[in-house]
């Protein structure tokens, strides 16, 4: 019941309205494998831009976000391995994936520019959720003190991920 | 002839030395790139200072003139030299994260 809340949470949060609980408990193990879930979706997002985009500044953009969350991922390995925590799969992670699944789904079946403008647009959604859940929510949760200061990295990274997604999506316009 | 030679050489080490004796010394300094910014440059940059660029973060970054005049890149945990080749002011900006940007101002 309590995973089903903090899933529904999350969710909420994904649509915007940042309805976060400020009690919710997750675990550290739980927020290493959301963190590393949320990362590799961006990744699977910007490999099918790669192979279906044709604007460069789609391309470069879908580029930087894979080697960037790629960094964060192998950071977050990493410093898994080094503290001995085996990431736990749970509610918020496979709500993640499920969402994840449904938009590549989505937008595998556009093209050209229709495409482009999707995957951009989705892409300044994902980060701001994303973005909302970590400052709100796993951030302040963590206890471990280099998993929190690596996920602060992250922060400071998606939000300029999410800037430059918006920029584009006004270019698009 | 080989005596002139002789007499020409010293005039022109002479020459050379207060040529040397008379240009601002390079300086060095360093901009480092961290938590997805540059570190604000330094105020007085002079022709010929050499800049390191030093990215402490774990992610590709690039500092890259909007003139096209230089483009440093600078792979996770690295760092590059530059020598400030031209005068004036000159905007640079990371290729990959176009958010993050500065500004060089530099003197003759």
């Amino acid at each position: 019941m309590f995973k089903n809340i903090l899933a529904a949470t999350f969710l909420l949060g994904l649509a915007g309205t940042a309805a976060i609980a400020a009690d919710a408990k997750i675990s550290d193990p739980q927020i290493a494998h959301i963190a590393y879930t949320a990362g590799q979706i961006d990744v699977t997002a910007a490999e099918q831009a790669l192979k279906k985009s044709k604007n460069t500044d789609v391309i470069e953009f879908a580029k930087t976000m894979e080697r960037d969350h790629k960094a964060v991922n192998d950071q977050a390995l990493a410093l898994v391995k080094q503290l001995k925590v085996t990431p736990e799969d749970n509610q918020i992670s496979k709500s993640l994936n499920a969402q994840a699944t449904k938009e590549l789904a989505k937008l595998g079946a556009l093209d050209g520019s229709a495409f482009d403008k999707a995957y951009i647009d989705n892409e300044v959604a994902y980060h701001k959720a994303v973005n909302s859940a970590l400052a709100d929510q796993l951030i302040p949760s963590a206890k471990n003190a280099k998993l929190k200061s690596l996920l602060e990295t992250g922060l400071a990274l998606f939000k300029e991920h999410q800037m430059h997604a918006e920029h584009l999506a006004a270019m698009m316009k | 002839m080989g005596a002139m030679k002789a007499i020409y050489a010293p005039v022109i080490v002479t020459g050379l030395l207060l040529a040397i004796g008379t240009a601002a010394p390079a300086a060095e300094y360093q901009i480092v790139v961290a938590n997805m910014k540059f570190a604000p440059p330094p105020d007085q940059l002079h022709l010929g200072d050499v800049i390191i660029w030093r990215n402490d973060d774990i992610f590709h970054h690039t500092a890259t003139a909007r003139d096209a005049s230089f483009d440093i890149d600078l792979p996770a945990k690295s760092e590059a030299r530059m020598t400030i080749e031209y005068v004036g002011a000159v905007e640079f900006y990371c290729r990959f994260h176009p958010t993050m940007t500065g500004k060089l101002n530099v003197q003759p």
